[in-house]
């Protein structure tokens, strides 16, 4: 150990305890003693095991769903639960974006979820448009003379708009007729409020509970507007008929949502693969710093607002897509979709799940919004409690904030901190304490011992 | 001599409290400097308005050879000119490695997207290495930076100041908790860190100062009262009315 001998010979002050270290441990541990080398194995997968893993994972889930569905397969599972369990891979890819911000970065955004449904508009737009264009064409194809193209503008709108007594497309559908530009503003709108919101946010050093505060209301307020029957996006009743993909009458819906269900786990797969390689470098290292002392990096001179823009919108473009997939599988949207309300639903997912690990959200949301699909469909079976039934539709909510709290207290970690006793991996929480007196003892191994 | 940072004639109050009276100081390119005086005095304060924490009343803050103004400066653009500042409480990122924190400290651009794309290479691994040693954590590269002792933190701390490269460092009673040869070792580092930069040295414990061997400033009541080695000053009458002598 030549590279140690060095170390110690410069370093007489240290030199007895890293000595007493070498001497004693024999072997043990390389990985404390290598440096950056060894502190440091080299490409992205080599660091990051749990992507490959999860990308496994989702690989397998996806085949097997796919053998076992009404489309392609056995027919074991229902089309309407391969459509639940697309749309909770969503859900899964929208908490990836929550866990970035709130997990890494410490933004506790109780506003993601207005993203979420921005990009379900967005694409919504375009699907209610062109279908109800295809049926507009087709009833006024046995008109003496073709119709113009006013003549079919004024019938779709008539269509769409007339559950709100409208008949004239407001400015916000300008671009409904065309696919890439929804598809652009899927990812264009929700990044642009996220900009606009983050930078006043952020430039004014609104920080914690109040910047919660502040995104609810953000939420809260889309929300309003967009029940208004004038906000030009149907008001409470939202968009409808998403399920039905604009020439694709013809296939049914069990293949459709297997198409969905791969496309929303190719979407997740990505996400995963870019929230880990995006919190993997020293870019991850800055926003934990953030999360855990803004100044201290402000004062290594990182432009801390510019940082949490950028983890803002970035968060808010993932959040704009995975709506965007998730919604033609519900097959309406509406304003409830984005009260305040959700929102704080996606943070309870992440923390149950366990925040600060990628993995960790996706369990949390799969796991719990599962749950909660079981329990408010009234499968659950009914707890009588003789003088009281408990039915679940009723009380699920109480057990879910019952153990939103328990996790809390008792569990910060969440159900991602099973794994850690499965790895072995044991982070000593001392808060800095000293375990002895010496001071350049290896207290970690100490505890071990 | 020409001078690095040129503070004059600034005031900053806290509702109605002044805490800082009309300061100047001024330190050169390559000097140490310690800065004693009785809690409440303005140390803190003097270094939150460098830092661009604080925005002073009045005065000007001067700083390099161009002479720009720090007061218009947000903290980041201040740390990136040159200006490296260590709390009193070892302020480390607890939750990552050491090598970790010295990597971040590293200089290099701090924008957003190029610390996105940033993957280290080789020399920035051999730099914090190089680093990790001379604060004598070259075995703990790979430890989380929380299971450190309290005198390991100062030293990250200023290891992480130094991969800065700043062109003045201002560092908050780096003593405090420290065993006697931790201090001992502290010294070490700061004298040699003030053969290229600026270095000013915040600290009670007159003993640390001694060891230190450099000019002193005394500060009382937000402005400057003495000014000289510490051997005149201390003979000084004010500063044994105010600080010694009570």
């Amino acid at each position: 150990m030549p590279a140690d001998a060095a170390v110690t010979d410069k370093l007489p002050h240290v030199s007895s305890s890293v000595r007493k270290y070498l001497g004693g441990s024999g072997g043990q541990a390389p990985r404390d003693r290598g440096g950056a080398a060894a502190a440091r194995p080299r490409g992205f997968f080599a660091n990051n095991p749990s992507v490959l893993i999860f990308i496994a994972c989702l690989a397998v889930f996806t085949l097997a769903v796919t053998i076992l569905s009404e489309g392609l397969g056995l027919g074991i599972i229902s089309t309407s639960f391969v459509k639940t369990l697309g749309k909770t891979l969503c859900l899964c890819l929208v908490a990836i974006a929550m866990d970035l911000v709130w997990g890494y970065c410490g933004i506790l955004s109780l506003g993601h979820f207005a993203f979420f449904g921005l990009g379900g508009y967005m694409i919504g737009m375009w699907l209610m448009y062109e279908r109800t264009r295809l049926i507009v064409v087709d009833s006024l194809a046995n008109a003496p003379l073709p119709p113009t193209p006013d003549e079919v503008r004024d019938g779709i709108a008539t269509q769409i708009f007339g559950v709100v007594g409208a008949s004239d497309f407001p400015a916000v559908w300008a671009f409904a007729h065309s696919l890439p530009i929804q598809l652009a503003l899927v990812v264009i709108v929700p990044g642009l409020l996220a900009l606009v919101f983050g930078w006043l946010a952020f430039r004014s050093r609104v920080t914690g509970v109040y910047l919660s505060i502040l995104t609810q209301a953000m939420t809260l307020a889309l929300a309003l507007y967009l029940f208004q029957n004038d906000s030009g996006l149907r008001g409470n009743n939202g968009l409808s008929g998403l399920q039905n993909l604009p020439g694709l009458e013809a296939v049914p819906q069990a293949l459709i949502s297997v198409w969905f269900l791969w496309g929303s786990a190719l979407a997740l797969g990505l996400g995963y693969v870019l929230a880990a390689w995006v919190v993997s470098g020293k870019l991850g290292s800055v926003i934990r710093g953030i999360r855990d002392d803004e100044a201290r990096v402000r004062f290594l001179g990182y432009p801390v607002e510019g940082f949490k823009l950028f983890i803002f919108t970035l968060t808010a473009v993932i959040a704009g897509i995975a709506g965007a997939l998730y919604y033609p599988q519900a097959g309406i949207i509406n304003p409830a979709e984005i009260a305040p309300i959700a929102s704080i639903y996606l943070a309870v997912w992440v923390a149950i799940g366990g925040r600060g690990r990628i993995y960790g959200a996706v369990i949390g949301a799969a796991f719990v919004s599962l749950l909660s699909t079981w329990f408010t469909g009234g499968q659950a079976p009914d707890l009588p409690l003789g003088i009281y039934t408990v039915q679940w539709v009723d009380w699920w909510l109480v057990l879910l904030g019952l153990s939103f709290v328990l996790v809390t207290l008792f569990a910060p970690k969440g159900i991602g901190g099973l794994f850690d006793l499965v790895s072995h991996q044991r982070h000593p929480d001392r808060h800095g304490a000293d375990l002895g007196p010496d001071m350049g003892s290896y207290r970690e191994q100490e505890a071990q011992e | 001599m020409s001078t690095l940072l040129e503070v004059s004639g600034v005031s900053v109050s806290f509702d109605g409290f002044r805490a800082i009276n009309n300061l100047s100081f001024s330190i050169g390119p390559t000097e140490l400097r310690a800065i004693i005086g009785p809690n409440g005095a303005g140390k803190t304060t003097f270094m939150d308005i460098v830092t661009g924490k604080t925005k002073p009343d009045e005065g000007r803050v001067l700083w390099g050879d161009e002479n720009a103004s720090l007061l218009r400066m947000s903290e980041s653009r201040i740390a990136q000119a040159g200006v490296g500042r260590k709390f009193q409480r070892p302020t480390v990122f607890e939750d990552q490695s050491v090598f970790d924190n010295l990597m971040m400290a590293l200089k290099k651009p701090r924008n957003p997207f190029k610390v996105l794309v940033f993957r280290p290479t080789s020399e920035d691994e051999d730099r914090v290495v190089a680093l990790a040693e001379e604060i004598g954590l070259a075995a703990h590269l790979s430890r989380k930076s929380g299971e450190l002792s309290h005198g390991q933190k100062q030293w990250l701390e200023i290891g992480m100041l130094l991969a800065q490269e700043p062109r003045l460092l201002l560092v908050d009673e780096p003593a405090a908790g420290m065993t006697l040869a931790e201090r001992e070792h502290t010294t070490e580092i700061l004298k040699e860190a003030a053969k290229t930069r600026a270095v000013v040295v915040v600290e009670h414990d007159m003993e640390f100062v001694r060891r230190l061997d450099c000019k002193v400033t005394v500060l009382h009541e937000g402005s400057v009262l003495a000014e000289g080695s510490l051997d005149h000053v201390t003979k000084n009458k004010d500063v044994i009315d105010v600080y010694l002598g009570r």
